[in-house]
């Protein structure tokens, strides 16, 4: 037996073998080889976002204009889900039970294992009542989001509205995952990334239910949401609601800015709509609604309807002319009316006519001829041409003029250039594109744009770039704001243009404002498609501007007509608070108007 | 009776020590796998740890009563216990209470267990008191019949419980055949057969067959040294197999290359045992057989494995070669378990600090899989010690069981030893993926009654036979 005993090493030689194999092996496994950490790691972390609050939005006395309500998402973990009443939670949620459906299996393509959102932004009203039921449903649970508030109904395309993000949007910026919102259009868009904040993110741990267990690391990497930067607007909201409650029924826009700072006070695009509209479950809905709408209310007039500046820009013509020595003070031309060639004046007035009666009278002949003057002093049309170019560059048209509106439209300024081209060559002359001198022809102006030709005559003769936002919490506005843009018209000039502007406000009760002298000029944007447009702009008061503003109707006929009595009312408004009662008649009447049909029989004639 | 006084001093206390360290760092594991915080007490007897304590107290006194008896006793009734067991094994298909799916249970009142545990015991029992019996030789018919069938009628009554696992355990007792002189040919053979058996499902025919046919010329090779007869050998081999490929391109068969192969190789054996025959059974018979064996074996694998192993084995064979791999499916287990093992890093994660084990993403983690919660807890530092602590029992087992002057004695104390390292190969060879998951306990260390017990019972019967080593047996 004693060969046998040995045979003791053998057997001690195979668990000693196997011993080290399994030492060797857990070595590897649990010293060499990392990768099990991130695996169990990622079997435990569950990170879920911490959704900021977006700034709020003030107007410029203070008063809060947006702010957040809490909404909640539905949120669904297919895994967990167990059997439970499909009924009872249709009910609660408020949907067909072939919806549920679809949404459940649409949330099962996307993972089993992790929540995705099933009903969105469910408002705490019924929230309440589903989450009283909520334990009924395993593999259910709520997510808490923001959506977006409104203390008044208005100045919908000002703040813009906020929207889930496109694959575009994500592709753009890493920032945003799929399902987060992002703003969409106006000062929700510009100001997106003050607006929105950073996204946090707390991690926990779970475990192999998915339950939720306790925080990760003791919270050590968790992230705490910080919340959007608040922005205090230039909109004076009481002239805002104003400008809106004047318009309701009609179209047209208001653009109306403080000239010496180039502050935005009202800005309006009518027919507009309530922005709460396009906030929450009922967003799709509403904006196809608003989208199928023949008025067009999605429209923003004020930033993107390009119209002929007719009437309202000969004021600027006269000082082109003024500075350019093309006439003066005692300039006197005679006017034949209708008779008057090349351009017929239709407006019967004295003659011959002044600098200031040229103004108030909107007289063409006048224009016709400072036009030409202005051009013709240059040897060449082609530089006479540039000169006057160049100041209606200077005046802020063809160009974008604001830097905070992305859908803004540049308008349109002729040149040179665009005259050889179309022309085929430099033959053309004063008289070839005289449509100029009385603001017709190749040229556009947006009611953004005209608000601040209105501001370049009270600055006599300086802008600040028009702008809807002049604070951000604990940040800066552009330093473009604060930009002072000569137009290289002197001072001086500005008499005579404002004596013809103040005479044209006092013409009629229903545009003169108790108290105050100030200056207007109309003008009429022939329409093909329907009766004309009426437009005014005005600024007051005549020797210390507050405010400047450009008001356009649709279909009024002329500017005298509706454009006229609305701007002097927001003017009386914004200056003396209310309204004189002997003006209350023109207040109501400027409401009640309906002017929204283009073939308005009462007016067609 | 000064004898019985020298128990005490004969005692072999290292062993004693090694199972009572092993008991509790069994007990503080279980209870870091299922500790939560509405039942943080140890002693919550609610709970498995708690009651984990409770079996512990119960194993302290059956140790106690298994020292006290006299040795003679074991001797004596260990026919009777194994029939007993045998019994029970054989009555508890129809009388035995179902737990997850396998009637191997028996309820006393509150208790329940399981016989096929205490099966083992008994059989080593039975088998030392055979082959310890007086003039016994191993290498007759009879004698291995007999070894057999001991070993055998539990192995048959445990399989048809449904209990695989605890069936296997049984091959275990082949390490002590092979200790009282059973031919390490059948080690070899076992050995072979496992390895033939892998490969066969791993890799394909035709890989397999070029490999088999390179073993068998450099077996031959090392067994016959001479040059000249290995070319011979070469050469019977290479015109065989290339008569086969030819064969294979000339005539269109449904049959695959490698199966032409395959019957190359066979031919090729044939001749070359023709002519160790004529050369009066030279090591080529040997080899041949042996090779030909293979190639049988080898063939035989694909289709029983297809017709004999039963779905859900299979899944958990071809989890573990990597032939098949679902993580979420039937790698579920050893995936999860490997992550817990694996985060464990070289220091682990802290006493109740693991997360795989916290948050029950390994499954039966307070029995079966309780070496995770070692793993993930303690790390790279733990699981060595472990593995050491089991190391030092095994070998100080076996240093007893030589140090036996009883053959009863020394064939029991093989059979602890390899009964437990069964055990433990198994057991942590399936939490690191190296074994396929056969549901059987980590000794002293997986929850559970009647496997603590069992185990109890096992080691303090040879270590009450150790105690009396120097007194004369009845055997």
């Amino acid at each position: 037996m004693n060969n046998l005993s040995k045979r003791s090493y053998i057997v001690a030689a195979v668990f000693a073998v196997v011993g080290l194999i399994y030492a060797i092996d857990l070595f590897r496994l649990q010293v060499l080889d990392s990768d099990y950490k991130q695996y169990a790691t990622n079997n435990v972390l569950r990170e879920v976002v911490q959704y900021p609050a977006r700034g709020l939005v003030y107007d410029r006395d203070g008063e809060l204009l947006v702010y957040n309500k809490t909404a909640y998402d539905l949120m669904i973990t297919p895994r967990e889900v167990e059997q439970f009443d499909t009924l009872l939670l249709c009910n609660l949620l408020d949907i067909t039970r072939p919806d549920l459906e679809e949404g459940i299996a649409k949330a099962k393509k996307y993972s089993r294992y992790k929540p995705s959102v099933l009903i969105k932004q469910i408002s705490p009203e019924n929230f309440a009542l589903l989450q009283e039921q909520l334990y009924k449903f395993k593999g259910f649970h709520s997510q808490t989001r923001t959506l977006r508030e409104y203390t008044h109904p208005v100045a919908a395309h000002v703040l813009g509205y906020v929207g889930e993000v496109n694959a575009n949007d994500i592709k753009r910026d890493t920032y945003y995952k799929s399902g987060d919102y992002i703003g969409q259009s106006g000062v929700e868009r510009t100001y997106e990334k003050q607006l929105r904040g950073v996204k946090g993110v707390k991690k926990y741990m779970v475990d192999v239910h998915n339950r939720i267990q306790g925080s990760y690391l003791n919270g050590g990497e968790d992230k705490p949401a910080e919340i959007g930067k608040n922005l205090v607007s230039t909109i004076d909201i009481d002239l805002q609601l104003y400008a809106e409650e004047l318009f309701q029924n009609k179209k047209g826009a208001v653009v109306a800015i403080e000239p010496k700072t180039g502050e935005i006070l009202a800005m309006l695009s009518a027919p507009t709509y309530d922005p709460g509209l396009l906030v929450g479950r009922v967003r799709g809905k509403n904006f196809s609604h608003l989208q199928n709408d023949t008025l067009m209310p999605l429209f923003d007039r004020s930033l993107q309807a390009r119209y002929p500046p007719g009437s309202t820009f000969k004021p600027f013509n006269i000082l082109i002319g003024l500075q350019e020595g093309a006439i003066n003070t005692s300039t006197h031309i005679v006017c034949n009316g209708p008779l008057s060639s090349p351009i017929k004046c239709t407006h019967n007035h004295v003659t011959p006519t002044s600098v200031i009666d040229a103004v108030r009278e909107s007289c063409n002949p006048f224009l016709w001829n400072t036009f030409r003057n202005t051009i013709n002093k240059y040897p060449t049309t082609a530089e006479g041409f540039h000169v006057w170019s160049e100041y209606v560059k200077r005046f802020g048209l063809g160009q974008k003029v604001s830097a905070e509106f992305y859908n803004e439209n540049s308008g349109l300024r002729p040149t040179v250039e665009y005259y050889n081209r179309v022309h085929k060559g430099d033959w053309w002359r004063a008289l070839t594109v005289r449509s100029l001198a009385i603001g017709q022809g190749e040229m556009g102006t947006t009611p953004l744009q005209m608000a601040n030709l209105a501001a370049i005559l009270a600055n006599r003769g300086y802008y600040y770039q028009p702008h809807i936002i002049k604070e951000v919490e604990n940040d800066t506005v552009r330093s473009s704001f604060s930009v002072k843009h000569e137009t290289g018209i002197e001072d001086q000039y500005f008499d005579p243009v404002y004596e013809g502007m103040r005479q044209v406000t006092i013409a009629r009760l229903n545009r003169s404002v108790p108290g105050i002298s100030y200056c207007g000029k109309t003008g009429t944007i022939e329409n093909n498609q329907g009766i004309d447009h009426g437009a005014y702009m005005a600024f007051a008061p005549e020797d210390d501007p507050k405010i400047a503003l450009c008001v356009y109707v649709e279909h009024s006929k002329w500017g005298a007509s509706y454009a006229a009595p609305i701007a002097s009312l927001l003017i009386e408004k914004y200056l003396n608070d209310s309204i004189a009662d002997n003006r209350l008649r023109y207040e109501k009447q400027m409401m009640e108007a309906v002017l929204t049909d283009p073939h308005n029989p009462e007016l067609a004639n | 009776m000064p004898r019985r006084n020298n128990i005490l001093a004969n005692i072999d206390w290292l062993t004693v020590g090694l199972y009572i360290l092993m008991l509790f760092l069994g007990w503080f594991n279980i209870y870091a796998a299922l500790y939560s915080d509405e039942h943080q007490s140890i002693f919550d007897i609610t709970q498995q740890y708690g009651k984990q304590l409770m079996w512990i107290g119960a194993a302290s006194v059956l140790a106690l009563v298994i020292m006290l008896l006299e040795v003679n006793f074991y001797v004596f009734f260990s026919y009777i216990i194994y029939g007993v067991l045998m019994l029970l094994l054989l009555l508890v298909p129809f009388i035995g209470k179902e737990i997850n799916g396998a009637r191997s249970w028996f309820q006393l009142g509150p208790v329940t267990f399981q016989p096929s545990e205490f099966a083992k015991f008994a059989t080593a029992l039975a088998l030392a008191r055979y082959m310890s019996t007086h003039g016994f030789k191993l290498q007759t018919t009879k004698s291995l019949l007999t070894i057999a069938a001991i070993i055998f009628a539990p192995v048959v009554l445990i399989l048809l419980q449904n209990d695989t696992g605890s069936a296997l355990v049984y091959f275990s007792f082949v390490l002590v055949l092979y200790r009282e002189g059973l031919s390490g040919v059948v080690l070899f053979f076992g050995t072979l057969v496992a390895i033939l058996f892998v490969l066969a499902l791993v890799l394909t025919n035709l890989t397999l067959a070029l490999i088999m046919v390179g073993v068998a010329l450099l077996m031959f090779l090392v067994f016959n040294p001479k040059l000249k007869q290995f070319f011979n050998v070469a050469i019977i081999y290479g015109l065989s197999i290339g008569f086969f490929i030819l064969l294979n391109f000339v005539i269109n068969t449904s049959y695959e290359l490698a199966q032409f192969i395959l019957a190359g190789a066979v031919v090729g054996s044939i001749i070359v045992l023709y002519q160790s025959v004529r050369n009066k059974f030279s090591n080529y018979t040997k080899i041949a057989i042996v090779f030909i064996g293979s190639i049988l074996f080898t063939i035989s694998v694909d289709y029983g494995f297809e017709n004999f192993l039963e779905p859900h084995h299979q899944v958990r064979i071809n989890e573990l070669l990597g032939i098949e791999s679902n993580p979420q499916g039937a790698g579920y287990h050893v995936n999860q378990s490997k992550i817990a093992i694996g985060s464990g890093g070289m220091w682990g994660k802290g006493y109740l600090e693991g997360t795989q084990t916290k948050f029950d993403f390994v499954p039966e983690q307070s029995t079966d899989f309780i070496f995770c919660t070692v793993g993930e807890e303690w790390g790279f530092a733990g699981t060595l010690t472990i593995i050491l602590l089991f190391m030092t029992l095994f070998i100080r087992l076996i240093w007893l069981a030589e140090r036996q002057r009883s053959t009863f004695s020394r064939i029991y104390g093989y059979s602890v030893a390899v009964i437990l390292f069964f055990h433990f190969m198994v057991n942590i060879g399936m939490t690191i993926g190296m074994m396929p998951v056969i549901g059987i306990p980590l000794p002293f260390f997986s929850y559970g009654g009647s496997s603590l017990w069992s185990f109890t019972i096992l080691l303090f019967i040879f270590i009450r036979l150790d105690a009396s080593r120097l007194e004369k047996l009845s055997d």
